[in-house]
């Protein structure tokens, strides 16, 4: 699987670190710390690329495809 | 017809035409007392333990695809009772007993096979971890014991011990641990429930409750609305969807884990090792295969397969920890989708919902942990209450904060 970082191109997936769920990412209460969609379809997900420019990553995968529909900057 | 030694004799002689399919494929009823949606091993041995323990028998196990095609035929068929933490200790070793005597409990050869477990320690504090984990299990009534560096030559001579990054100091040995046939299993159970009167449904896909006044009243499946009193979540890999079409949302991710097998070859590895820092584990199958595998690749997924930077950190690992088998070729690799609780630890449990049942969140420990599994979710659907040694499996556990987090590293499903 290839991540395509805004910054530094397609790169290996192994040289991002996964975050999980984009949409519990920030919470802190029960059901973000706790409780998942998890869909087996499109999800957004968090990750960072630690082994390249470790931007802080958002992006919308199909978990069942593998295919990568888009990546963004977090927060963007 | 019950399978012996006589039998197998007579059959041969009389040019083998009376073997039978050992399971029924019958229509679905319109109704039964209860209702097992997913027919993998923890399914076909709730529906057998709640016929043989409980005496029902209006039973119906509702299998998606085909009996043996999901998790329980793509596992790595290791069993082991090495669990520290209260709750899950109690109930793996239920499940160790139970597989001892499961062959002849299914009247179906299982192949278990108490090949010992080996988890090497790397360091003193490892060691000094691992001696309080033996300790628990010994005071539980189960056997381990530890080796000492010399001890893990002598019990595995091929395990290369000049290993610079990780030096293996010693290993937890539990003697009593080992493998089984997976496939046997399934079709064991599946056996022993259908001569008790279960009903096994195989392409028969459940799209929806009949859910009203917060009781539920049947599914409905691909194959027609069937009514039942009773109705059991065991569906490990798709908990989620199943249980959302109740309304229920679950602390659960699903990620993949991948295994491997390599050509088969004479009696090696003699042992299930695990090789936990190198995120690598072993054994070798009755055909001769090296089965093998190591972390879960990390991310959400449903895709059955994984991606090729584990499969690189796995060989790695596994020449490491082997040098001898850089020499043995790869024949296939898997991937199984592990529905990941939130704290690497499993659900037994009523629901919100008045006869709904969940069981699932197995993470990748669901197969030595079908036997008990199955003889607690069917007093559970039986009676309404789980049995003693699997009462810490609370789906409000996260709530309350009785969290069973063996490996301690928090509400991080990737990390368990």
């Amino acid at each position: 699987m290839r991540l395509t970082c805004p910054h530094c191109g397609p790169r290996d997936s192994r040289e991002f670190k996964y975050f999980g769920d984009a949409k519990t990412a920030r919470g802190d209460d029960f059901a973000s710390t706790y409780l998942r969609d998890n869909p087996a379809g499109e999800h957004a997900e968090i990750w960072q690329h630690i082994s390249g420019c470790r931007a802080w990553l958002e992006v919308v995968r199909n978990v069942t495809t593998h295919k990568v529909i888009s990546v963004k900057e977090a927060g963007q | 017809m019950r399978y012996s030694a006589l039998e197998v004799i007579k059959q041969g002689l009389t040019g083998n035409k009376s073997w039978r399919p050992v399971w029924r494929t019958p229509a679905p009823k319109p109704s039964y007392d209860v209702v097992i949606i997913g027919g993998g091993g923890h399914g076909l041995a709730t529906a057998y333990y709640l016929a043989k323990n409980h005496g029902m028998r209006n039973i119906a196990v509702l299998e998606k695809g085909y009996i043996g095609g999901g998790n329980v035929g793509r596992n790595t068929t290791i069993v082991r009772a090495d669990y520290g933490q209260k709750g899950n200790s109690a109930f793996y070793s239920h499940s160790l007993k139970l597989w001892n005597g499961l062959s002849a409990e299914l009247n179906y050869n299982v192949m278990f096979s108490p090949r010992g477990l080996l988890e090497l320690c790397h360091s003193d504090g490892q060691m000094e971890a691992y001696n309080r984990r033996a300790n628990t299990i010994l005071a539980r009534g189960d056997k381990a014991e530890m080796l000492d560096r010399n001890g893990v030559t002598d019990f595995a001579p091929y395990i290369g011990m000049n290993n610079e990054r990780f030096p293996i100091k010693g290993a937890l040995l539990q003697r009593s641990a080992g493998t089984a046939r997976h496939d046997a299993v399934a079709w064991g159970y599946a056996r022993g429930a259908d001569a008790l009167g279960v009903d096994i449904l195989q392409n028969c896909e459940v799209t929806g409750f009949d859910i009203r006044g917060g009781v539920v009243h049947g599914v409905e499946t691909t194959r027609g609305v069937i009514k039942a009193a009773k109705v059991g979540i065991c569906v490990a890999g798709r908990s989620t969807q199943v249980a959302s079409m109740a309304g229920m949302r679950l602390p659960i991710e699903s990620h993949v884990l991948q295994a491997f097998v390599t050509e088969g070859l004479k009696p090696f590895i003699n042992t299930v090792i695990n090789f936990g820092v190198g995120h690598f584990y072993i054994s070798q199958s009755d055909k001769g295969g090296l089965v093998f595998g190591g972390d879960l690749d990390g991310y959400n997924s449903y895709a059955q397969r994984g991606s090729l930077g584990q499969v690189e950190h796995v060989a790695e690992a596994a020449m490491s920890m082997i040098p001898a088998m850089g020499k043995s070729r790869m024949l296939r690799s898997w991937g199984g989708i592990m529905d990941m609780s939130m704290d690497g630890s499993p659900i037994i449990d009523s629901t919100h919902i008045k006869g709904l049942y969940f069981n699932g969140g197995w993470c990748y420990g669901g197969f030595k942990a079908i036997p008990a599994s199955g003889s607690a979710y069917a007093q559970l659907l039986a009676t309404g209450a789980v049995p003693d040694y699997a009462s810490a499996y609370k789906l409000n556990r996260f709530e309350t904060g009785h969290l069973i987090n063996e490996e301690g590293t928090g509400a991080v499903p990737g990390l368990h």
